[in-house]
């Protein structure tokens, strides 16, 4: 049974990035009027996959020490794509890309039973949305860089018209300011690409390329690092370059900001290691404090202007920011602790966040509004959306026994190890965050029941069965965090490895 | 009876409030009252069987034997490249200091849970009270059976949880609310420390090679941490000291008591089982846990012992005019924390532990019976509304009246015994260290406060004519048995509990202290002859030296401590002997052997118990005979009371200085985040947006302009040219022939050559 179950499809990867878009074109050529068709066939174009992660998941090798290439598994290719510049098509993962994979898959399914709600031009909705769910596999499973480049840019359109079109009132701005942002960072990111392209003897192959950086001169390797930096920590957002991400969630439709919050950030802190730390360590180690740096920013910076928030959704999106920022110290610290709480740190982000993003937009389809004051006493009427959103919140900020506690105090463990000072200085976000959670949940939920809301219902089946499964997995990774730990530590010490032996080989100073 | 099964059940003393708790949640709200009750009832009385179960089992063991561990499974493991591994396993350990902590906790729980059956009957939301009560239970034990640091910390954080969840029970009236928040925040600063302290603990034990957060590693392996430095202070100080900032706040210490007064916002049944007895007792316990680690760093024990004593004396002074019942009882309990944390600071970590078993006795006692009290009279908690419930609540004034004795340190309740120990321990180190005979003035001062403001308290609300309304006075009842019953037992454990700890030098053999010392580390008996930095420098070079006499492999649990080498201290040959044929026996014997008694023990003994009878006989006195003293001694002293009434303005100046900061920062910051930075982004935007413009302008005027306007020269020159285009011959020849003669012209003026 566990066998047939773990039989896997061949060229699995790349069914689970092409499958959504099968999906898509399905749906355009349903007629726009059978909307309920359309939208199980988007159900059932993201299924699949999530099985498929779920399968690669088991059946992933954890124990693989050895040469790099081998710390890929399930690789397709390289098939020569265009030959002249050697580009290919090479998909594989290893232990960092697979609990992305996962988290993508997940969080793309739950996103669309939250798209249920969608009822103008869903056709035109639901094809973007697949497509951006191969966008993101895409990112998350390349191995070739052009590949990889292709779809981080295919990612930005649909996105761009999901929040243009079903976004709120100041969508245009919003979607707009998220696109060109988007791609103002792209734009460094080609050109540092091309550079090492050269570099490393004409490749795209990511695992050449790996090696291809050596002989480059320290400065050059500075001066691209920063490229591909500025690229990644637009995404992240790391500070100063976060102001895109709040105005986006405002008006993104709320399973465009699960999708935003719950996967597209990580591919900041993904990129940061696929090809900053895997591709220039030696500039890695030099500039991890700037890492490290913005990430306290990030951390102390972001609760701050959470907790001076109004409304929810910039909250939780300011809550985001800062809990990145955790993830930005974890790898900066270059320790197994800081490193693998960084990434366990990503996958707890994205399950907490994608809750607060879900419980947000429950509240919001039936009040209509999303101003913290405006509503109150909410815990006499709906308990169960109370107790939902206090779980959602307590494992946001920390409790130990759900999984952000795991990954947070990891975190702090690696960080205290290479910059005590900033650990401290981060370590009061726990303070901070506990403060405004608790100060929202306050003005929302507890008092005397505002009478505007006394006839306000509470979560039905459909808003249940997106939180449960992300409130179970919360819990689950809070008590035994083993599962993901023992699928990424792999790949991540061997990642810390090879920024420490290049960095001692090219005698960089590290902090 | 053999319990030797308890070393595989471990898990359930936890496990079981854990199953209460889901079930109730998840169905509570549907079921009937008796069900909803008796699954949290049954499940803590599950836990309390097995605690007892496990307390005999360790009996039956050698003391040095006495630690059981039950491994589940691993929490966090990573293995290390070139640094150390971590690995946090999800164990419990039972030994005698977590198995006192556990029958206190399932105990006093149990009756608790029994009480809250009456207490809160009636209530809509009881399916969740006894959900949170269940919740609390399970987080309290494993915040106590957790085998390391970080297990505790998932236990500390969890009582944090239940507690704002209780103090908010009633989230109807806001301020519940606001001082549930309070309580989780302030709490959180506390965990701040916590979480540094245990980071500089680990990473100090990994760079000698033990990188570990178990305690059975930490007692092995702290000694060697001896010695080395961070900023000018010693590291292990600066961990005593971070973990003791935890201690400040769970445990309600300055400077972060200020959450547990207004913590007594939560229903009665959970000031006395949280916020009196077990919660908040957590930072002493956590601090016993961590007496191998305390007795290696005496700056941190002096920093602890001077905050629990002003502490002690700073809290009781405010509970001599507060008027409300419950906050009186709350400024008790943080003086009384403050003993505690004076016990550990003073490195008597049994005595401290002591006070926690005793105090948890008298003081439950005292918020149960308050609560009677506030459900007979409506719940009104101002006592000036009070008085004479003597005479209709007899059974709650007998209870009260006992713990308030217990409380107050008169022999021979339970009490007494506690805080003369903790006394006593303060006195003995002022030999070495003059700065204890302060501390062990502000002891006896306290005392002095406590049983005036306790007398007081009992004089205003139990005795002489009742001030309440009519309608009050007329409903005035005694509370039926399933509340009264808990009360009963717990006096009776206020009268006897000291028993356990009767001191030598009252012929006892204080098999309390003989029951926590394998687990307890001792003072290395240099530090008290010398001066306090010297001390640190030569005192603990001892340490090492013991642990190598001491090292023959005891397994799990890493030997005794730090006990001196056995030729230093002659006594401990005799006393290990004593330990080995006569576990359960008296101690008499060995306890005698090494420990002459001092005469001044007794005079202390004396003066403390004279000072507390003597302050409150006139408490009773001025508040039954001279009900308009108090009033006249205010208005005399007006300025202290006015200080004292409002206690000192802490909060206020907490509000002005601290939440006021972080308030402005926070609206500094998204203002400027909005201006500045988002500023930069838009004005870039807007910049990028003019140049277009400008650049369209200019593509339009000039770059366009040139284009249109190099074709409209060439249309005009086209124009004109046309007309040369006349298709007569002979205007062509002409040209011709101008041509060649202008091309010879120019030809011979440049000299074409030949």
């Amino acid at each position: 049974m566990a066998a047939m179950f773990l039989a896997l499809i061949d060229n699995v990867l790349s069914w689970m990035i092409f499958f959504p878009l099968i999906g898509a074109g399905v749906i355009l050529l349903l007629p726009s009027s059978k909307s309920t068709w359309i939208k199980w066939t988007a159900v059932v174009a993201t299924l699949p996959p999530l099985v498929w992660a779920v399968q690669l998941f088991m059946a992933f090798q954890r124990d693989f020490p050895g040469e790099q290439l081998k710390q890929f598994q399930f690789t397709e290719g390289p098939y020569t794509w265009i030959e002249s510049f050697n580009i290919s098509y090479f998909l594989g993962v290893d232990g960092i890309s697979i609990s992305m994979v996962l988290l993508t898959a997940l969080i793309s399914t739950i996103a669309v039973i939250a798209s249920w709600t969608i009822n103008r031009q869903l056709k035109a909705y639901m094809a973007l949305f697949l497509l951006l769910d191969t966008g993101m596999m895409g990112v998350f499973c390349s191995l070739d860089f052009f590949l990889f480049y292709v779809f981080w840019e295919i990612m930005l359109l649909p996105m761009y018209f999901l929040i243009g079109i079903w976004g709120g009132p100041n969508k245009i701005y919003a979607a707009i300011k998220f696109f060109l942002y988007t791609l103002f960072g792209s734009v460094f990111m080609l050109l540092a690409m091309i550079f090492l392209y050269y570099k490393a003897g004409k490749t795209f192959n990511m695992v050449e390329m790996m090696e291809g950086a050596k002989g480059v001169a320290i400065g050059a390797q500075v001066l691209i690092w920063f490229a591909f930096y500025v690229g990644f920590a637009i995404k992240i957002p790391a500070f100063p370059f976060h102001t895109w991400l709040p105005d986006a969630h405002v008006e993104a439709p709320t399973a465009i900001s699960v999708i935003l919050a719950g996967v597209l950030l990580k591919m900041g802190t993904y990129g940061i290691l696929r090809i900053n730390y895997a591709m220039l360590p030696e500039a890695t180690a030099m500039l991890a404090w700037v890492i490290a740096l913005i990430g306290v920013i990030n951390i102390v910076y972001g609760a701050l202007c959470a907790m001076a928030q109004t409304d929810l959704k910039k909250l939780v999106a300011y809550s985001s920011i800062s809990h990145m920022g955790y993830v930005m110290l974890g790898m900066a610290s270059m320790t197994p602790q800081g490193i693998n709480g960084a990434v366990l740190q990503m996958f707890n982000h994205g399950t907490i966040t994608a809750m607060l993003f879900l419980l947000v937009g429950v509240v919001y389809d039936r009040a209509h509004h999303r101003q913290i004051d405006g509503f109150g006493g909410l815990a006499n009427r709906v308990p169960v959306y109370t107790g939902m959103t206090a779980l959602a919140f307590f494992a946001s900020l920390g409790l130990p026994g759900l999984s952000g506690f795991v990954s947070e105090v990891l975190v702090f463990m690696g960080g205290f190890k290479t910059f005590p000072l900033y650990t401290i200085i981060s370590a009061t976000g726990i303070i901070l965050t506990a403060a405004y959670l608790l100060w929202t949940m306050q003005r929302v939920f507890l008092g005397e029941l505002n009478p505007k809301y006394e006839t306000l219902t509470d979560m039905n089946g459909r808003e249940l069965l997106m939180l449960v499964p992300l409130a179970i997995i919360v819990i689950v990774l809070g008590v035994w965090p083993m599962p993901v730990l023992d699928i990424i530590s792999q790949s991540l010490n061997f990642l810390v490895t090879h920024v420490g032996d290049a960095a001692a080989a090219a005698g960089v100073a590290g902090h | 009876m053999d319990f030797s099964w308890i070393n595989g059940a471990l898990g359930w003393i936890p496990f079981l409030p854990l199953l209460g708790f889901s079930f109730n949640i998840l169905l509570g709200k549907k079921l009937p009252e008796r069900l909803v009750q008796g699954v949290a009832v049954g499940t803590i009385s599950g836990s309390f069987a097995l605690s007892l179960a496990g307390f005999f089992h360790l009996r039956s063991l050698e003391p040095a034997a006495r630690s059981v561990t039950q491994t589940l499974w691993q929490w966090i493991g990573l293995e290390g490249y070139g640094l150390p591994p971590l690995d946090v396993q999800v164990a419990f350990t039972l030994d005698p200091l977590s198995s006192v902590m556990l029958l206190v906790v399932t105990g006093v729980g149990l009756l608790i849970h029994i009480y809250s059956i009456g207490y809160m009957k009636g209530d809509d939301g009881i399916w969740r009270f006894f959900a949170y009560l269940n919740l609390f239970s399970f987080a309290m034990l494993v915040l106590v059976l957790g085998e390391s640091l970080l297990l505790m910390f998932v236990g500390w954080e969890g009582v944090g949880l239940c507690s704002y969840l209780l103090i908010g029970f009633w989230f109807k009236h806001l301020p519940n609310t606001t001082a549930g928040n309070k309580a989780f925040i302030v709490n959180r600063i506390g965990d701040f420390g916590f979480l540094i302290g245990m980071l500089l603990l680990f990473w100090g034990l990994s760079d000698v090679g033990h990188g570990t957060l178990s305690f059975a590693g930490i007692r092995e392996h702290v000694h060697l941490l001896a010695g080395k430095e961070l900023l000018g202070l010693g590291l292990l100080n600066w961990i005593g000291i971070c973990l003791f900032v935890g201690a400040t706040g769970k445990s309600a210490q300055i400077p972060l008591y200020v959450w547990l007064p207004d913590a007594m916002a939560g229903p009665t049944p959970v000031s006395a089982l949280i916020h009196a007895a077990t919660m908040v007792t957590a930072g002493v316990y956590m601090m016993a846990r961590m007496s191998d680690l305390y007795v290696l760093a005496p700056i941190a024990l002096i920093t602890v012992a001077t905050v629990g004593g002003i502490t002690a004396v700073f809290s009781a002074s405010i509970g001599l005019a507060q008027n409300d019942i419950k906050k009186v009882l709350a400024y008790s309990t943080v003086s009384q924390l403050g003993y505690m944390v004076l016990a550990i600071g003073t490195a008597a970590f049994s005595a401290g532990v002591f006070h926690l078993m005793t105090h948890a006795f008298f003081k439950a006692c005292l918020f149960l019976g308050s609560g009677a009290v506030i459900l007979s009279m409506h719940h009104e908690q101002d006592m000036r509304k009070m008085g004479g419930l003597a005479k209709v609540m007899p059974i709650t004034f007998g209870t009260f009246l006992v713990s308030t004795i217990a409380i107050a340190g008169i022999p021979p309740l339970a009490g007494f015994f506690s805080k003369d120990e903790i006394l006593w321990k303060v006195w003995e180190m002022g030999a070495a260290q003059p700065w204890y005979r302060f501390l062990w003035l502000l002891g006896l001062l306290g005392a002095i406060l406590t049983a005036f403001y306790m007398f007081r308290l009992v004089a205003m609300t139990f005795l002489g004519e009742n001030r309440a309304d009519k309608h009050t006075r007329e409903h005035l009842k005694e509370q039926p048995a399933v509340v009264t019953g808990p009360l009963v037992v717990l006096a009776i454990l206020a009268t006897i509990g000291g028993f356990v700890g009767v001191p030598h030098a009252l012929g006892g053999a204080n098999r309390f202290h003989q029951w926590l010392e394998p687990v307890i580390a001792t003072m290395p008996a240099e530090h008290g002859h010398d001066s306090h930095g010297d001390a640190h420098a030569e005192g603990f070079a001892l340490v090492p030296a013991a642990h190598a006499a001491d090292d023959h492999g005891e397994g799990a649990h890493g030997g005794d401590g730090h006990r001196l080498p056995d030729e230093e201290s002659p006594g401990h040959v005799a006393e290990d002997a004593a330990h080995a044929m006569d576990h359960e026996g008296s101690h008499d014997a060995h306890g005698h052997g090494h420990h002459p008694i001092d005469p001044m023990e007794y005079v202390l003994m004396v003066i403390s118990v004279l000072a507390a009878a003597i302050s409150g006989g006139s408490a009773l006195y001025i508040y039954t005979k001279k009900p308009e003293l108090p009033a006249r001694i205010a208005e005399r002293f007006r300025g202290l009371h006015h200080a004292i009434y409002n206690k000192y303005f802490v909060d206020e100046f907490y509000d002005a200085t601290v939440v006021a900061g972080v308030m402005a920062l926070m609206r500094f910051l998204a203002r400027f985040d909005q201006v500045i930075i988002d500023g930069i982004v838009n004005g870039s935007a807007w910049l990028t947006r003019g140049a277009a413009v400008f650049s369209g302008w200019i593509d339009r005027v000039f770059v366009d302009g040139l284009v249109n306007g190099s074709a409209a020269i060439c249309k005009d020159a086209g124009a004109s040219l046309r007309r040369l285009q006349s298709g007569r011959i002979q205007t062509y020849a002409y040209a011709v022939v101008t041509g060649v003669l202008l091309l010879v012209v120019v030809g011979v003026l440049i000299g074409i050559p030949h």
